[in-house]
């Protein structure tokens, strides 16, 4: 038990590790001179010199990255170049947008796939079953962004029930407003995901229908409908969470793209302003945030159903 | 395949997937105006005979426009899924073949690589090395080799404990020459399932980025790009996001079906699931 634990948390610290080398490299490292590109054209020697001092570009490409990692764990994520304000807190300011955005889609997702799921799954091979499939299809090709114009094409060009875009939001201090606003982008963003979803509970579901304690729980005369919620529902669970916490990846990149759509001040569109603006310490601190919760969620996630699971617990799930 | 194709399903994906390949390759010849020749007369004008699917807020016409786009986003997609390959693959089946050290290494890096959300590296790498068809290849190599590495690892170290492996060793064949003739050719199947799904992926990503303005510059037109520039006319032109919208998602409709029935005809178990 303790050694499934440790592993997981091992493979979490590796997979951190990387993030940092790669949030590390991304300044340090990349084709062209990102010092020259940051000053502009006009920049003297000197300039780019004394720039690179400062940011102790002029040291060994090792020892800048212990410095710089000794930094990051003292949660010293830099300064950004153009507002001169510490990035961990320019970060933060944005934070709620961006998990109120993520949570909700997340909740829509699982509500809408699961849903889904289940009607596909409880009449498989017939029209319920190939109109579900057809529509999870269709979700998972229908890139984001391409909803959420369709959803504004909708909602607030051709019906005029919401705004295109609404004023800052921030869900625990203003729900009902927030609400509103974040109701267009929440469903673009969780479209797609629910399509996965409603994929991934459909065969997990089918798989389960097929196994004897099934077919015992309906030949004690227990309703079809009381087996699939209450028999099969539960354990066809694990792999539809597991796709939720994997695909969380594709969620938090959604944000940057369903944020610049609506507007929305979160985390991903702070990262846009910083490609915009050339503010690399911003774009170095937003990647290593972003990867570092995505790598923590999974984690999390994977000693979630260490708990619920013995038998992932024990290394003998698949058996 | 034959048989595959006998779906009506999947062969309408086939067309579909041949057709693009072909307006990608004839752009310039199919593509009835020049794409980037502007008139302001013809400004967000909907659909009629002189303008099919309408023209852009500079008077563009949007089926050539759409037709042109083709050629970068599919072929942008098609390069990072070829690079991937072309990286991922050897240095997958060298790992899995060699094991020890250079296993460890590799995979762990795979692994870490693996475990960043792709969309947000690809982002953060074309923002800092700059916008460019070039580096948006690149980040998506990046994001998608690792995946072949891993699953041509996986498929070598499977294909390494069977019968007619370990039988061609006991005859003397030496170590390359057991990878490059026996195990790389049976790598082949799983591998082209991946990459046909992974295209998908990568044609959304490359929409996306170019979305964001992080892919071919304008005036070139990508399916992505013209999503965008649509966006700020949606009072007064709400057809015009459609087309670009409707062309990403048929192409990456077409080959998530493919890489579905790919898929089925190599592991039969799969079907229906």
């Amino acid at each position: 038990m303790a050694a499934y634990f440790l592993g997981r948390a091992g493979r979490g610290i590796i997979a951190l590790f990387v993030v940092s080398i790669v949030a590390f490299l991304l300044l340090h490292a990349t084709p062209g001179d990102p010092i020259i590109t940051m000053l502009g054209p006009d920049a003297t020697p000197q300039m780019a010199r004394d720039m690179r001092h400062r940011l102790g570009l002029d040291l060994p490409l090792s020892s800048q990255y212990l410095a710089w990692i000794r930094q990051v764990l003292r949660g010293d994520l830099g300064i950004s170049i153009r507002t001169g304000q510490p990035v961990l807190s320019l970060v933060i300011g944005r934070v709620p947008t961006t998990a109120s955005l993520a949570v909700f889609a997340t909740i829509i997702s699982l509500l809408l796939g699961v849903g889904l799921g289940i009607v596909a799954a409880a009449n498989r091979g017939r029209l319920w079953d190939q109109t579900a499939t057809v529509v999870a299809v269709l979700g998972i090709s229908l890139p984001n962004f391409f909803v959420g114009i369709l959803l504004m094409i909708l909602f607030s060009v051709l019906l005029r029930w919401l705004p295109i875009s609404g004023p800052p939001v921030d869900f625990l201090r203003a729900p009902a407003e927030s609400l509103r606003t974040l109701l267009l982008p929440t469903l673009a963003l969780g479209a797609s995901y629910a399509a996965l979803v409603a994929r991934m509970t459909r065969s997990s579901l089918v798989d389960v229908l097929s196994a004897e304690y099934i077919r015992t729980a309906y030949a004690k005369g227990m309703r079809p409908s009381r087996v699939l919620i209450r028999h099969a529902l539960r354990n066809a669970f694990i792999p539809v969470l597991t796709t939720v916490a994997i695909n969380f990846a594709y969620l938090l990149g959604g944000t940057i793209i369903i944020e610049q759509i609506f507007a929305l001040p979160g985390v991903g569109r702070l990262l846009l302003q910083g490609v915009e603006q050339r503010d690399y310490p911003i774009i170095q601190g937003i990647v290593l945030l972003m990867s570092a919760a995505f790598v923590c969620v999974n984690i999390l996630a994977d000693f979630l159903f260490g708990v619920i699971d013995p038998r992932i617990r024990l290394g003998k799930a698949g058996e | 395949m034959d048989r595959l194709l006998r779906n009506p399903i999947v062969g309408t994906a086939f067309t579909v997937t041949i057709g693009l390949c072909l307006i990608a390759l004839l752009a310039p010849i199919l593509s009835p105006k020049d794409p980037l020749k502007m008139d302001f007369k013809a400004q967000l004008t909907p659909p009629n005979w002189s303008y099919p699917l309408g023209a852009d807020s500079f008077g563009r016409d949007v089926l050539s426009r759409l037709i042109h786009g083709a050629r970068i986003s599919l072929g942008i997609s098609l390069s990072s899924v070829l690079l991937s390959v072309a990286i991922g693959v050897p240095l997958g089946c060298v790992a899995g073949f060699v094991g020890g050290l250079a296993d460890e290494v590799l995979m762990n890096a795979a692994d870490g690589l693996l475990s960043l959300p792709p969309l947000v590296i690809a982002v953060a790498l074309v923002g800092t090395m700059g916008p460019s068809v070039r580096n948006v290849v690149f980040a998506l190599t990046v994001v998608y080799a690792p995946r072949f590495a891993r699953l041509s690892r996986a498929t070598v170290l499977a294909l390494r404990g069977q019968d007619f492996v370990q039988a061609i060793w006991a005859l003397g064949a030496r170590g390359p020459r057991i990878l490059a003739r026996h195990i790389v050719p049976n790598t082949v199947a799983p591998l082209l399932v991946l990459a046909t799904v992974t295209f998908g992926q990568a044609l959304i990503a490359e929409s996306g980025l170019s979305f964001l303005g992080l892919g071919a510059q304008p005036p070139t037109p990508t399916w992505g790009s013209m999503l965008s520039e649509s966006q700020g006319f949606i009072q007064q032109a709400p057809w015009l996001p459609i087309f670009p919208g409707l062309a990403i998602m048929v192409a990456v409709l077409a080959f998530n079906i493919l890489g579905d029935a790919v898929r089925d005809a190599i592991d039969p178990k799969l079907r229906g699931r």
